[in-house]
Formats: C-alpha cells, structure tokens, sequence
C-alpha cells in the first residue's frame, strides 16, 4: 500500500479493465456490454483489455470473455469471495490493481458495482464517476457524440479539448470521458479524472452494446491468476443467504415503464388486459388503466391512470385503446416517452404522443412485442 | 397587523400541506360518496398533534398558535372540507371551553386524551327550536344531590356519532332565561346519554351530524362547565372562536376551488385554445383569488387577535361572513369555469361547491354574523 | 448509542427543471427539499431511537440556508443537527465530500454502539458514491441498499435489495448504513416537534472547526482536492414533437422497437 501512488498516471500502463460481476456462478450480462465497450476504449489507447472476475470455481466462465474482447482475465477464485461482500471484494480488487496498475476500470451499475466502485475508489484514492451512459477516449468520436446529443453550440463542443485543471490547462485526450446524466437527466455532464488512475466509471446497465461473441478469441483468452490474500478478519459481515425474488409488482407511481389500456379492449377484455400484460413484461413495467377500464369492473381501482387515479412519470408510457380525455391525459402527459395505439387517428392521446401507431389494439400489440423482444435479444 | 408568518407557522403549513396532499386528498372523494367518517385519517392527525394544535404542552397539546390552527384546518379544507370540520368543531367547540373556562381538575381529566386526539370532541347547543336564536334552550338540568338530570335533545351535532366527550347546554332556571343556561361535559358513557339519527347532507358528507338525545341522563355535579347560568356566555364565546374554524375552513374550500380551476383551465383546449387564455378565464380567476386573498387577511387576523387574547369576537364574525360567502361564490365559478366536467363527481369542484354551503350556516349563519358586527358598531 | 444520519439539500428534480442558457441548472427556480432517500434514513433512526433510546445526530453538508432543511429534520423527531459549512469546502466531488464528512462524523465520535446512515443517494446527482466512501474513510463496515434493519445486541440484520433478489446481511456496530425507500415510510413533522425544533442544539462546523482533521488538507478537500473534474455539462436536445408512424404492420413496430433500443429505453 504504501508504495502505492494513484497520482503517478505515466505509472499506471496496465490497459483497460472490466470488472466482470457473476451471481451464482452466472456471469451478469452487463460483465459482457462492459468488455464489448471496453475493447473500443483499450483500441483507441492502444492498450490491451483485461476483464477481472471474482468467485468461487468461476474460472469455466471466464473465457467467454475474451469472445467479446477482453485479452486476458485475471482470475481471484477464493472461497470467501463465492457471494458478494464489500469487504472480500474491495481488499481483492484493490491489492490487484495497486499490483497491476489498470488505466481505466469499469464496473456495471448494478447495486453490487455501485456498493463495490465507491468503497475501492476511495481507497484508491482515485476518481469514480457513476451510473455513465457513455464513454469516449477519442476526440473525434466524443465531439462527434456531441454534436449529435447536445444543444452546444460548435465552438463550445471544440472547447473541449481542454480542461482547466488545478489552474493548468490539461489536454484531455489521453483521459476517459464519462458521460452521465444528472438531475433526473435534465441534464449531461461528461466527467474526465485526469490527475489519478485508474479512471473508474460505473457504467449503467443495458446502455452498452455487446459485441458478436467470436470463439476463436474466447479459446485465446488469457487466464491470469494473481496473487492476493484474503483472511476471515478481512471480513466484517457476513452474508446469511442469497434470495433470488421474481421481481415484485412495483406500484404505478413508481414504475419505470406503464402499459395501460382503455374503452378499446372491450371486444376482448380479457384478451386485451392479457396483452397489456405481456407487453409490460417485456418492457419491466406494470399495467395500468383509464377510468373506463376501471369503472368496468375490468381492472382494479389500484389500476387507474388519471384525474381521480394515480399521475405517473415512467419513462415509457403505452396507452393501448386509450383515447386520451383529458381526466386521462392529466395522469400520465409528463410521462417522458408517450406511445399510443388507436383505431381512431383524431383520438387526443396522439397530440401528446411521441410515437402514434393507428391500428387495433389486438393486431398492432403482439406485433410490437415481438419486435421488442427481437430488439432487446439483438442488443 | 404584522403579516409575517414566523418560521414555525411557515414549517407547520408545509407540514400540513403534504399531509393534505398524501393523506386526505386521495380519501376525499371516497368519503364524500360514502358519507363515511375517516377515522384512519383522525388517527394518524392525533400522532401530529392536530388535534390539539394551540393547547399547552402541559395538558397535552401540540404547543402551537391560534394562527397555525387555522391554516391547519385551511390546509385541509382546501382539499377535503370533511376533514377540515372534523378538526374545527373538535378543537374550537370543544377543546377551547374545557380549556378556557374548565376548572383544573376537569382540564387534567378531559384535554389530555381530547388533545392528543384519543378521544374525539363535540358540542351540543343547537336544538330543533333553538338554531339561530339559541336562548330558546329546552333541554334541563335538574341538580339532584350530586348530579344534576338532563332531559331533552340537541340536533346537527358535528362529530356527534363518533364523539365520546361532549360540551353540551341545558337551562338549569328557566325563569331566567339567557341568564339560565349552563354548561356541561358529558360523556358518551353517562347513562341516559343517546345518540340519535345520522343525518344526510348536501355537503361535508363524510363529517358525522346526528342528534343527542337525553333521557333523564345523569351528569355529575362537578361537570358542570364554569358557573350555573354562564352557560350562554360560554357557548357565545365558544362560537367566537369556532367561527375562526369555520372561516379557515371556508377559506381553504376556495382556495382549492382555485386550484384546481388553474391547473384545469390550463389543460383544456376549446376552440384550439387553452381555457386560460381566454379573458374570461383569467379575468374569473383575478377575481376569486382576490376574494380569498382578501379572506385570508380577516382571517388571520382574528387569529392573531385571539392569541394575543385581544378582542375579537367582530373579526371573527367578518372572518366568517366574508370567507363563507367568497367560498360559495369562488367554487360556484370554479364549476362555471370547468363546464359540464364540473358538473360531474369527476373533477372535485362540485364537492367544493357543496362543502362550501355550508359555511354560510353553521356556528351562526351569515345573518347572525351581521347581528354580531353591526352590534359592535353599535348600530341598534 | 448514536444514530449518526448524512443528510443532503437537493433541488426537487420530479417537477419542471429550469436549466440555464449555459447548460447549468437554474436552481433558484426550484424547490430545495431534503432529499428522498435521506429522508428514509432519518425515519429509520428514528424507528432505532424509538427502541434503542439512542440519540439521533444529521449531519449535512451544504450552504447556510440548509438550516431550515436540518430543523425540519429535527421537528421530524432527531435530537440535534449539524451543518458543515465553508467556502473551502466548495466544489468538492464525492471523493472530497466523503473526505469532509468523514472529518466531521469522526469529530462527533463514532463509538462501539454507534450507527452511520445515509440515503441510498441524493437526486441531483444520483451517485450513490458518498455513503460507501465515508464508511471506507472512516474503516466502519457498510451495508447499502438496505430495505431492512433489524438490531439485536450489537449485531444488526440487513436486507440487502439487489436486482433479482436479495441479500440477507449481519454486521456488527459500528457500521454504515445507506437505505432505500422501500425501507419504510418517513413520518410527518409533527406541530410538536415544530414548535420545539429551533430550540434543539445546532451547530455550523466550518473549515475552523475541521482543519486539524488528518482527513482536512488542501489535496483532500474542494475543487482541489476532487479527483473528479467536470469537462463540460450539457443539455439534451429538445424532445421532438411526437411523430405517427406509418402502417399498423411489423415493419411500424420494428422501426418503434428500433428507435426505442437506439434511445436505450429497452
């Protein structure tokens, strides 16, 4: 530890990481976006990726990683390390890295990386930005990215060559710019770490693209296994079980993503309540209802969107048969993406809708699950 | 006049407003449909100290002000007019004579569960011959030995149903009038205490009013409430300050009408325009904001008035006419401006405009508030 | 027994959010709240200070009008507040408002009995950074993410949320604690408790009362002592009015399942 310098950044020479998070033994899909996103950043440095993988009897899976990208995998196999622990895991990871001196570590928002990154940057003593979106180390692309995502005006976009740091005027392009957003996404800050390494970033889930698996790389994966020590009295808690749950049914007003119905399932009410359903599971959301649906007696009263129901901001919001009345659309217009299907291509849901389909319900709903089931497999 | 909230009052209206936004609003319009008193929301009242917010700590009050009671009950009202009633005559009709007028042991045996809101408080004055000219009492008290014996009934009694300690009137000297009217604390368990028939409103729905009737009902000597004969004076200076409850109340009503004409008129397009940018529109608004803005000063004004034990028997009364009248006025335009949705159980403007009634009446109708004003001009 | 609780002034993100031409937030336009998460933590020492009897300290840092947030809290039912406040600590990232923090929780005294807690994370910045690098900081052990706390002697049980499941996690005090709404419910300000709050103790530890803190040094703390710089900050492009999309057929939903995978929303 003591000969351990995060601020000397010439020092730190040992590629691109990638922590690979694995529950029960299964690797998490985001450990395979993170190499895929990681490969690029290691080829614009013209570095090598590597991915690190803790676990108990995990070294079968860590070859696949190199079917994505990674160069090599350094391999911590320890029986206290078989389930997450701050503990196990910080002291692993950071006597690996003060060893091995990465540049940049990237580890997936899940709530295990956004426990384990702030707890290992800070004995680092490095920076860490969180829950990134987007990650450049090329100048072109980063400017590129933003000419296409912000409203800055072009000089500002050049401006950002530079940095002003500590007083000096610092060329970023050697550092990693990690795009997050803040303020609920109101707004975008790119963050740089430009005076400690490694430069970490907790990338969020799902944001990544994963590359195509290639076997030929995956059998040439190195499997590097280091050194590192690991004692009970390292560890200060103590985990009794791991539970796998179905996800609960989260209320409306909390849901990220609501599919609701209207007056339009009533040739089929329960066919139609049975697609909203489908289509909310393939978008990780709950159903939801116009007061039509409830004053039915079709869905529950815990189900209604609207004047006298419940006002919901999800990201996705799907009105399926919903004509939008404005009792309806006071519940759900500050939704922040509107999709709307209706027969009737005057109904008002389309004035506020982002994306308007005109079409029945019953034909449109199983075509669009489909397609986002074929969507998020192609990710 | 000093306007300037202190930073207390300014903390408990916050309080008191996300209270009402999370926790009476969305039973609103279920009470009302079915005229069902919400105890759970009383319940969860009691553990804020709502119940007996102006009252000293040391007879298990809340250790507020007169003013932070009635924004308390304008907070609800602005949302829920039951709630709002439910808060007022339980604190005003009958918190405030056990407290003001109650000899010390009577005080340390009732106001710590009234205040803390395990028990609930009403009040027993109004009588089927005697609303607005309540001189006319015909329930007695007859003093035998350690007791006295009353017998007779009181009708609209506020909270009547759910009540377990009552302020109630009865003549105790017929001969003599006003001069013979005395108060007492009852308790629902006295023998011969009934509580009779819940009666159907045009408003405040989920507010309980029912009659108490006494037959031969044995009340102990030592619950009588101040001397025999001050009855009448108790109940005047009881009525003082619920008609700051009343006027709060009142001016919540309009308020919320107010609101929820802005955000609607803010939403609804006719003739590709927002109803807000109509003149009509904003012109309405300017004025019933005006209206109640105008309330607002009477009102705490009173308030303040009775916290710094001034006189304030006329601003209460003007508190009261002014703010009943503005929140029939303001939340009959509400439903003017919401059209045919106003009209409907949809939108919660046509409840406010049926709440709204009945400020006009109760603890002294608009008329008697009048009688008391023009009385302290000495106009005869 | 202390209940030390982090608690943050943030802007209410959930309504409209101003933002100003040059792409900062405009938070004069907004509502300054406590934020959510915190809020749930306070409930949570409060819930330990109801079967405990332990003493209840927030603690935040932030600029001298997050007074009236901290007696808030305190009319909530916690016994005392401190607020830390200095122009040298400014500009301060995770790293360095962990490092501050740390300071001043340790100058309260963290004790064997104690308990640090903090929200999950704060809505402005949504980092979920702060807690776990004070814990570090401080070498106390922690448990995020908690959606249940229960005490027994000095062992405290947690339920540990993750993504498809959770964790049923035992740690010995002192620790640190970070929760998530599901937690509980916080409760009201009471009209007692208001009326009481501004003479509860509070206190403003400013850079005097830290700068002989090991934690406290020029390298540690404010912009200078952030390992983290912000190179730009930026709006995204205005939302499009909405589009209807051709057809009712696959090709309408491959092209809307498409657009929605490009904007990462599945």
């Amino acid at each position: 530890m003591s000969t351990f310098n995060s601020s000397d950044v010439a020092a730190f020479k040992g590629g691109v990481w990638v922590f690979c998070e694995q529950r029960q033994g299964s690797m998490m899909p985001t450990s395979f976006e993170l190499i895929s996103e990681g490969r690029k950043l290691a080829d614009e440095l013209g570095t090598k990726l590597y991915g690190i993988l803790l676990g108990e009897g995990i070294e079968g899976i860590a070859k696949e990683l190199g079917g994505y990208g990674a160069d090599g995998v350094y391999v911590c196999d320890h029986p206290m390390l078989k389930d997450y622990t701050t503990d196990g895991y910080t002291k692993v990871i950071c006597d690996v890295i003060e060893e091995y001196k990465p540049e940049i570590m990237l580890i997936g928002a899940t709530n295990i990386g956004r426990d384990l990154g702030p707890r290992c940057a800070a004995r680092l003593h490095t920076g860490l930005c969180a829950d990134c979106t987007h990650l450049d180390v090329d100048m072109g692309i980063y400017k590129d990215f933003l000419k296409e995502n912000s409203t800055l005006a072009p000089e500002r976009i050049d401006a950002t060559s530079h940095a002003m740091v500590l007083g000096q005027k610092h060329d970023v392009s050697r550092d990693l710019k990690m795009t997050r957003p803040a303020f609920g996404g109101h707004l975008m800050a790119s963050i740089i770490c430009p005076r400690f390494r490694p430069a970490m970033a907790t990338v969020r889930p799902g944001v990544m693209k994963k590359a195509a698996f290639d076997q030929a790389k995956a059998d040439a994966c190195e499997i590097i296994k280091p050194e590192f020590s690991l004692t009970a009295d390292d560890m200060k808690t103590e985990v009794v079980e791991v539970v796998k749950a179905a996800k609960k049914l989260v209320d409306l007003i909390g849901a990220d993503v609501v599919v609701s119905v209207g007056r339009g399932i009533s040739k089929d009410v329960e066919g139609g309540i049975k697609l909203a359903e489908e289509l909310a599971e393939v978008l990780g959301g709950v159903v939801g209802g116009s007061r039509a649906t409830i004053d039915s007696g079709w869905l529950s009263a815990d189900h209604q969107v609207g004047q006298t129901g419940k006002t919901v901001h999800p990201k996705i919001y799907v009105a399926l048969g919903i004509s939008g009345a404005i009792q309806h659309k006071a519940g759900m217009q500050d939704s922040e993406c509107i999709i709307a299907v209706n027969k009737n291509d005057t109904a008002p849901i389309f004035e506020i809708a982002d994306y308007g389909i005109c079409g029945d319900l019953f034909k449109v709903t199983p075509l669009l699950i489909e397609a986002i089931k074929a969507a998020k497999a192609a990710k | 006049m000093d306007f300037h909230l202190t930073k207390e009052q300014e903390m408990v209206r916050k309080m008191y407003r996300e209270f009402a936004e999370t926790e009476v609003k969305p039973l609103a319009e279920e009470i009302d449909e079915e005229e069902r008193f919400p105890m759970e929301t009383v319940e969860k009242m009691a553990k804020l100290g709502m119940m007996g917010i102006y009252f000293p700590k040391e007879y298990g009050g809340a250790g507020g002000d007169v003013l932070s009671y009635a924004m308390c009950v304008e907070e609800l009202a602005k949302v829920c007019g039951t709630t709002a009633v439910i808060v007022s005559a339980h604190t005003s009709l009958c918190c405030a004579p056990i407290f003001e007028h109650g000899t010390e042991e009577q005080k340390k045996k009732y106001l710590p569960d009234l205040l803390s809101g395990k028990k609930i408080g009403a009040f027993g004055l109004t009588e089927p011959n005697a609303g607005t000219d309540a001189s006319g009492q015909q329930t007695t008290a007859v003093l035998e030995g350690d007791h006295y014996v009353l017998n007779g009934s009181k009708c609209f009694i506020t909270n009547g149903t759910v009540a377990e300690t009552f302020v109630v009137f009865a003549m105790t000297d017929k001969k003599l009038g006003n001069h013979g009217i005395s108060a007492f604390i009852v308790e629902k368990s006295f023998p011969g205490f009934y509580v009779g028939k819940h009666e159907k409103k045009m408003g405040i729905r989920g507010s309980s009013t029912c009659d108490l009737i006494f037959e031969d009902c044995i009340v102990p000597k030592e619950n009588l409430l101040g001397q025999e004969g001050k009855g009448f004076k108790i109940a005047m200076m009881t009525l003082d300050g619920g008609r700051i409850g009343i006027a709060a109340q009142a001016l919540g009503l309009g308020e919320g009408a107010i609101n929820e004409a802005i955000k609607y008129t803010q939403e609804r397009v006719q003739f590709k325009r927002r109803l807000s940018q109509f003149q009509n529109t904003q012109f309405q608004l300017a004025d019933m904001h005006t209206r109640m803005q105008a309330a607002q000063y009477l009102v705490y004004a009173a308030a303040m008035k009775k916290q710094n034990h001034e006189n304030y028997s006329m601003d209460a009364a003007m508190a009261k006419l002014f703010a009943a009248e503005s929140a029939s006025d303001v939340t009959r335009r509400a439903v003017q401006l919401f059209g045919g949705y106003g009209y409907t159980r949809e939108y919660p403007v046509e409840r406010m405009m049926r709440d709204a009634k009945i400020t006009e009446i109760y603890e002294g109708t608009s008329e008697v508030q009048r009688m008391v004003i023009s009385s302290h001009l000495g106009v005869k | 027994m202390k209940i030390i609780v982090c608690v943050k002034q943030v802007p209410d993100t959930s309504g409209k959010v101003a933002v100003n031409p040059d792409g900062t937030l405009n938070r004069a336009s907004m509502a300054a709240i406590t934020n959510p998460d915190d809020l749930n933590a306070v409930e949570a020492a409060l819930v330990l200070k109801e079967q405990t009897g332990a003493e209840v300290i927030v603690v935040s840092m932030g600029p001298p009008p997050a007074e009236g947030m901290l007696r808030e809290v305190m009319a909530r039912g916690v016994d005392r507040a401190i607020l830390v406040s200095a122009r040298e600590f400014g500009g301060s990232d995770t790293y360095a408002t962990s490092q501050i923090l740390a300071a001043a929780i340790d100058k309260i005294g963290v004790e064997k009995d104690d308990i640090v807690m903090c929200g999950r994370q704060a809505i402005d910045g949504d980092t979920a950074q702060v807690g776990p690098q004070i814990a570090e900081k401080l070498g106390l052990p922690q448990v995020s993410y908690a959606a249940e706390i229960t005490k027994e002697g000095d062992t405290i049980t947690v339920k540990r949320m993750l993504e498809d499941g959770y964790m049923t996690i035992k740690v010995k005090t002192p620790c640190l604690i970070t929760c998530i709404k599901e937690l509980n419910t916080p409760r009201y300000m009471s009209v007692g408790g208001i009326y009481e709050c501004y003479s509860k103790p509070y206190e403003i530890f400013d850079y005097n009362t830290l700068k002989d803190h090991p934690f406290i040094d020029k390298d540690t703390i404010g912009l200078s002592g952030s390992p983290t710089n912000i190179l730009t900050s930026f709006t995204p492009p205005q939302k499009g009015a909405g589009m209807m999309l051709e057809g009712a057929d696959k090709a309408t939903c491959d092209k809307l399942a498409g657009i929605l995978a490009a904007k990462h929303m599945i």
